[in-house]
């Protein structure tokens, strides 16, 4: 029953804090402190500056702004001298192209203006998906302070040729001298870059590749060699999956990737039909914050409740443990053999053994799910291969290393052994988009184009080719990797022709090379005989489980290493769009944190108070494995299982970058063997308090009820929604005359007329939403939303103008339902908290509803804030003076207030802050100064664009042509925008849809945002 | 001062212009008594359509330079290398050699008759036709604008502080010369004792004194307003631009529309400022201007010697080398002074207005065509714009967009027109985002 349901977004909201509680009535929990300074009698009698000299200051500088403003400045318009052809001035181009930077891999379309890329949007042609990192990639291209501008040595100057000359030498000197060169790589699933490479390679009989993926997938890979004989990652087809059981994977996260739009394809009530999702895991991730049943279980007891499931399933004995897991097991094990072939099982867990057990349990289900033909090539890394060349270079083995964009002296486990062998290489050469530690421990540093500058190709899966191209010219003195490996390889011709020639003749089977750089990306049909695909020597799962049963030592306290959606491996942890993006869990930004279930920071003593001005603090902690310590502050985690703990790799990094970006502590000298699971984890309470960054009690909807809307499966096929006691979607009653009657029958306001022209709406699916932020950064890079930094973050000055509301909620719901139960004050905390230490999640994107009567427009003394025919609530910076009454007045907190100027400010460095980083600026849209309201303005610059481009072409506007940047970065397709006025858009019929509700009805506001209510497959008979 | 020396610069410019107008006269040109002038305009209309954009009388372009070209060959081989020169070349080894000129084979004109071509041969001949010029002609249209000065609001400041100063030492003088012990001199007239006991009656009212203080501050706060308003409007602003281009010669006197140099404002939000190469679709065959051309430009009257330094800026910014005819890639960017400045927080669409509105460009830019130098016609105010989309009808026929949209009017209120306004164009969020 969705309305008795208590939603909370943090431990101490559930535990009835008055901190919280009182934060929940602020807008502003920053009171302006006028009483500090005004009412510090010493301080102010001290200050050296008088009544009168202060008053002087104020009437010159008055007199100076006024006298600087009757001058306007002079503008310079510098068109081109041979304008290119397709460039129209003020006319955006999309390009489709790729990325691939190593570690996220994405069919991509690039908005360009002026010749400059401001925009990454999923190819959804190519059925490319874009996270909040592919989306934020943008801003990496623009990094003058990290990005190599001209090639080096040691530090100084040097000219290409001179390079090229010195460095060919040397390898032809290593040649002869017989030692050994190693091309060190991050995965580049590129197959024209691999055959540049083999040339290379056979020019230098010495030399090696090798690849490093800073997060190692090696355990998978082994295991899909080991089994179909290809070392590739297995596909999953989960639109067709009826059980998807999960040991940790991740895959709604970084897993592999990719696999958000399958899952919720295979998640659509409408159709009657949902996958089952059960994961199991430790720390709570967003794929497990989307199953439809989360079981917490420490690591040693996800691995052998594995393989207990094997046992289940195949009757099989092979060597294992009894778990507390093994009920839950059993119960999986019958519904997976229920589902037979519709039924998947994945895990996360990096050991070869236990991803073989995976894909015999796939077998033994004859599971049709997992698509071994359509293998992901986008992880190759081989982790035992790095740790040889580690030692190769300690021995003196190996006489030059040439490194293509990694970054092992910051991400590899053992980093200062590698930085000291390092010294006993003759020839270092580093080939890099960016500058780091590994880059700047090279003799030689030559700049690599960013992808957004440069020729490519890809190849994420066996049937997937896709095309890189430039979007811009390059920003530095850079030259493309390929084009220096043919070089040194001897081979005159330009990548781009060997690239173009690679492609006719091994790829494109007789298609249109203009036509697949059009598309970005080329559909091939996959080749592969069973036979081939099926491994020649059989796999001994005995053999596998009974190394795993000895290597996995259960111990009281264990540790799940973790990549977050906003930093990932860390190759982009100078960009402040990602540093500022809240983790879809936590809501924390700007830090990583040690994961701590609520019984064991009880029994450790941490706590995570919050302060009166929203903000909240951690103890550290430091946690020691296997003789490496690090020191990181706590975090409650609700929905972390006891006895472990978890902590995201990625941060920490300083080398290069901004000082307001060396945040967080780097946790890869943990992650030993590449494995995420450590075993033997002391932790310990140090002094300290941490301020964090956490959005996690800020914007509460000030106590508000019926935010959200949860069904089952079951109901929502069952239940009729509007049913005065079981529906779960109830319209709000509200009393009037003393009788109750529906909210939507009485109204303050007089009722607009819109039937004429457009009228907006974007509806959010919330079942189909699994939280990944990609619209949050998409949003910023549309509308130009400022980044305020960690300390602003935390007193809940964030800008952001779309966020992503994280609840919990849990079975025993309210303290009244505990009240009922009679249990007294202390035993009621222990039941709620019990059950806070797994709750349910759902997320709820909120930004601006544009209500129809809004809030906001009633209290606006200068009527800045007005309402549109077409919907939108507008926002007129210019007219806005700032009293934030629209803000205090908005139920649903998604006005923005400036409190500063964030652009051209030294002291908010960000990208707005210099020449380079405001070429990814917007526009179209105004860069708003301090002092103003700001918030979503339902993208009116892109529905006007829309709008004028049909006028321009004399024609109606097309069913589905408008979309806001949100809705367009969805790859689930969640967030759905358009005119209910024309009754062939998706969104008319959305806005009627049976799940379709406003949140806070009752309140009448009449939004032009329509949530659906979230479905859950909650398997019951 | 400025003034004068502005002139003896003018009259000098004036002189050599004028002397290097009378050395062309009786190079390649002839006056109307000797020539047939109706033969010499049938000649110079075909010469201009057919052979201008390769020939040029005096200079060479693509082809050599064709005054007199009857003095070096034969009338009869001229016909027949215009006719068609590739199959003249065939059988005459002077026409295989004269073909290497250019590596740009000449077109055939077989649709010409030997008349035709004696008309075009005998322009090229006796050139263009010269009045005789008249003594002191050039002298009469020298005109000095005066240097703008101080803002008009300053002057009136100025003087009035004048005014006080002068009230104030008067009455300081007065005061001394009483200190000094000479006494107020007697009345004398009726007149003067009226108006002085007026003064005191004046004086002594209370009431007429409010009214008086009241007026003095309505008026001053008449002019502070109207000085504050006016801060941030740009009518009439005229920036130097580091080219004279004279938009009257391009668009008013050659009639170029306006939007084949600024191309984009019928696909985008900015009209664009040509680029350089669009400049060189027409200059790259015009490197000077015809005999006699003017401009006033930045108050100075400028004259063939200066309008062709002036193209020879275009071409310096095009890295177009004007002896060889030759792009030599050494480019430089015009950075021209940009003139219609909107703030930041208001977006303006010239497509809109331009493709879908079909707004003339004169309506806000003014007579375009009449300017030599460019100036902001309009204040561009918010004021402005709103009270255009509050007059102007919407043409809602002949466009799909519409359609049904002046159906569901039409159905609703029995409208034919309705005014952007009433469309939505009044609404903030339309203009500011």
């Amino acid at each position: 029953m969705a309305s008795s349901k208590k939603y909370w977004k943090s431990v101490e909201e559930l535990k009835g804090s008055s901190v919280v509680e009182t934060l929940n009535k602020n807008e502003f929990v920053e009171n302006i402190a006028t009483d500090d300074f005004l009412g510090d009698k010493e301080t102010l009698e001290n200050s050296s500056t008088t009544r009168r000299d202060f008053l002087k200051y104020v009437g010159f500088t008055t007199a100076a702004a006024s006298l600087a403003a009757c001058e306007g400045p002079v503008v310079k318009s510098i068109p081109y001298v041979v304008k290119p052809n397709d460039i129209i001035a003020g006319v955006p181009d999309w390009y489709a192209t790729s990325m691939a930077d190593g570690y996220d891999f994405a069919n991509i379309l690039v908005k360009t203006r002026e010749g400059r890329p401001i925009q990454i949007m999923p190819n959804k042609e190519a059925n490319g998906t874009t996270s909040a990192r592919v989306q934020a990639a943008v801003l990496s291209l623009y990094d003058e302070k990290l990005r190599l501008k001209e090639p080096t040595k040691n530090g100084t100057a040097i000219s290409w040729g001179a390079a090229d000359k010195e460095i060919t030498q040397k390898l032809n000197d290593l040649k002869e001298a017989g030692k050994q060169v190693v091309l060190l790589t991050g995965t580049m699933a590129s197959p024209s870059t691999d055959k540049v490479v083999n040339e290379f390679l056979i020019t230098y009989p010495n030399a090696k590749h090798v690849i490093y993926d800073a997060i190692s997938e090696a355990g998978a890979l082994d295991a899909f060699q080991a089994t179909y004989g290809k070392r590739a990652l297995p596909n999953y087809k989960l639109e067709n999956a009826e059980t998807i059981v999960s040991f940790g994977a991740d895959f709604l996260g970084d897993f592999h990737g990719g696999f958000e739009k399958a899952y919720v394809n295979g998640r659509k009530p409408e159709t009657g039909k949902m996958s089952y999702h059960v994961q199991l895991e430790s720390n709570m991730s967003l794929t497990g914050a989307n199953a439809d049943k989360r079981i917490t279980a420490k690591p040693s007891d996800l691995v052998f409740g594995l393989i207990n499931l094997y046992n289940a399933i195949t009757k099989e004995g092979v060597a294992s443990k009894a778990t507390p897991l093994d009920v839950e097991i059993q119960k999986i094990a019958k519904t997976l053999r229920k589902a037979g072939s519709k039924g998947v099982v994945m895990t996360g867990i990096n050991d070869v053994n236990a991803q073989l057990i995976s894909l015999a349990i796939n077998k033994a289900l004859n599971s049709e799910i997992l698509d071994p033909k359509n293998s992901l090539n986008i992880r190759q890394g081989n982790f035992n291969q790095v740790q040889e060349l580690v030692s190769d270079m300690k021995s003196g083995k190996v006489g030059g290393i040439l490194a293509i964009n990694v970054d092992p002296s910051y991400s590899l486990p053992n980093a200062t052994e590698f930085s000291e062998a390092l010294k006993n290489v003759d020839l270092k050469v580093a080939l890099s988009v960016e500058n780091n530690a590994t880059v700047d421990a090279m003799d030689y540093a030559l700049p690599a184009p960013h992808f957004l500058e440069s020729w490519g190709d890809t190849h994420f899966s066996e049937g997937n080719y896709g095309l890189i191209q430039p979007t811009i010219q390059p920003l530095f003195k850079t030259r493309q990797i390929q084009d220096t490996l043919l070089k040194w390889s001897g081979n005159t011709t330009f990548y781009y022709d060997y690239l173009k020639f690679f492609w006719g003749t091994d790829v494109l089977e007789g298609s249109s090379w203009n036509k697949a750089l059009h598309n970005g990306f080329y559909q091939k049909t996959i080749a592969v005989t069973e036979a081939s695909v099926e491994s020649p020597a059989t796999v001994s799962i005995a053999d596998a489980a009974r190394i795993l049963k000895t290597i996995t030592t259960p111990s009281a306290m264990e540790l799940s290493l973790y990549t977050k959606t906003g930093l990932g491996d860390g190759k982009q942890a100078n960009n402040p769009w990602l540093q500022e993006f809240p983790d879809p869990i936590t809501r924390a930004s700007w830090d990583n944190y040690l994961t701590m279930s609520i019984p064991d920071a009880r029994a450790l003593g941490f706590s995570n108070p919050v302060k009166d001005n929203g903000a909240i603090n951690g103890d550290y902690a430091k946690v020691s494995v296997n003789g490496k310590e690090v020191v990181v502050p706590v975090m409650i985690q609700p929905g972390q299982a006891n006895g472990s703990v978890g902590l995201a790799l990625g941060f920490g990094k300083t080398f290069g970058l901004k000082e307001e970006m060396q945040v967080g502590v780097n946790a890869y000298p943990l992650y030993k063997g590449g494995n995420s699971i450590q075993y033997n984890v002391a932790i310990e309470k140090v002094v300290g308090t941490h301020k964090f960054a956490c959005t996690q009690v800020q914007k509460t909807i000030a106590g508000r009820h019926d935010i959200l809307k949860v069904a089952s499966l079951k109901e929502y096929k069952n239940v009729d929604p509007k049913d005065h006691h079981h529906g779960w979607n109830k319209p709000a009653y509200v009393s009037y005359d003393h009788k109750e009657v529906e909210a939507n029958t009485i109204d303050l306001w007089d009722e607009h007329n819109r039937d004429i022209g457009h009228h907006f709406n974007l509806s959010i699916d919330l079942t189909s939403c699994t939280g990944c932020g990609a619209c949050v950064v998409a949003c910023h890079a549309e509308n130009n939303v400022p980044v305020v930094g960690k300390n602003e973050v935390r007193i809940g000055r964030d800008m952001h103008w779309l966020r992503i509301d994280r609840y919990y909620s849990s079975k025993v719901e309210t303290r009244a339902e505990a009240k009922e139960l009679g249990l007294g004050i202390a035993e009621t905390y222990q039941v709620l908290e019990t059950e806070a230490e797994n709750p349910e999640v759902t997320f709820q994107p909120m930004m601006c509803q544009h209500c129809n009567h809004a809030p906001c427009e009633t209290v606006c003394p200068v009527a800045a804030t007005t309402h549109g025919r077409q919907g939108q609530n507008q926002m007129t910076y210019n007219r806005c003076v700032g009293t934030r009454y629209c803000a205090n007045n908005c139920p649903y907190r998604v006005r923005r207030f400036n409190w500063f100027s964030y652009a051209n400010n030294n002291e908010f460095d960000f990208n707005m802050n210099n020449e380079y980083g405001k070429m990814v600026l917007n526009p179209d849209v105004v860069v708003r100064s301090r002092g103003v309201m700001e918030k979503c303005s339902m993208c009116i610059q892109m529905t006007q664009a829309t709008i004028l481009k049909a006028k321009k072409e004399g024609r109606k506007v097309n069913t589905d042509e408008f979309e806001t940047a949100c809705s367009s970065a969805c790859t689930t397709g969640a967030l759905v925008f358009g005119d209910v006025n024309n009754k062939e858009d998706e969104v008319a019929a959305l806005a009627e849809d049976k799940r379709a509700y406003n949140v806070l009805d009752y309140l009448q506001t009449k939004p032009n945002v329509v949530y659906q209510v979230k479905v859950r497959n909650t398997n019951e008979a | 001062m400025k003034s004068v020396a502005l002139h003896s610069r003018l009259t000098s410019v004036l002189l050599k212009s004028f002397t290097l107008l009378l050395f062309f006269a009786f190079s390649v040109s002839s006056y109307s008594q000797d020539v047939d002038e109706a033969r010499q305009k049938e000649g110079k209309k075909l010469f201009k359509s057919l052979c201008a954009s390769c020939h040029k009388l005096d200079k060479k372009l693509v082809g050599p330079a064709l005054g007199g070209v009857e003095e070096r060959r034969e009338n009869s081989w001229l016909k027949s290398w215009i006719k068609n020169n590739a199959a003249f070349q065939k059988v005459n080894a002077d026409a295989a050699e004269a073909a290497l000129y250019s590596a740009t084979a000449m077109n055939a004109f077989p649709q010409l008759s030997d008349k035709n071509i004696d008309d075009v041969l005998y322009y090229t001949t006796v050139g263009e036709i010269l009045k005789k010029p008249v003594a002191g002609e050039a002298g009469v249209t020298t005109q000095v604008l005066a240097p703008s000065g101080a803002p008009e609001w300053l002057i009136y400041f100025l003087a009035a502080a004048i005014v006080v100063a002068f009230l104030m030492i008067a009455s300081l003088l007065k005061q001394v010369s009483e200190l000094k012990g000479n006494k107020k001199p007697e009345i004398q007239s009726n007149l003067r004792r009226d108006l002085q006991e007026l003064w005191i009656g004046v004086k002594k009212n209370t009431f007429i004194k409010v009214l008086a203080t009241i007026f003095v501050l309505l008026v001053g706060a008449y002019f502070v307003f109207g000085t504050l308003y006016s801060v941030g409007i740009d009518q009439g602003y005229q920036p130097i631009q580091p080219i004279a281009f004279s938009h009257k010669i391009h668009s008013g006197e050659n009639k170029i529309d306006c939007q084949y140099c600024h191309s984009s404002a019928k696909h985008s939000k900015h009209s664009g400022i040509p680029s350089v190469n669009v400049c060189m679709n027409c200059h790259k065959a015009i490197a000077e201007v015809a005999e006699g051309t003017e401009i006033q430009w930045n108050g100075m009257t400028y004259g063939k010697e200066q309008l062709d330094q002036e193209i020879a800026k275009v071409y310096e910014a095009a890295g177009w080398d004007a002896e060889n005819l030759a792009y030599t890639g050494d480019e430089k960017p015009i950075k021209w002074v940009r003139i219609h400045n909107l703030p930041d927080f208001a977006y303006y669409n010239h497509a809109q207005h331009v493709t879908v509105g079909g707004v003339k460009c004169q309506k806000c830019h003014g007579p375009v065509e009449e300017m030599d130098e460019m100036y902001q016609y309009s204040p561009l105010t918010m004021g402005w714009c709103i009270n255009c989309h509050r007059e102007t009808n919407v043409d809602l026929k002949g466009n799909d967009y519409y359609a049904k949209i002046h159906e569901q009017l039409a159905d609703k209120y029995g409208v034919e027109k309705v005014t952007i306004a009433q469309l939505g164009g009044l609404e903030c969020g339309k203009c500011h985002y």
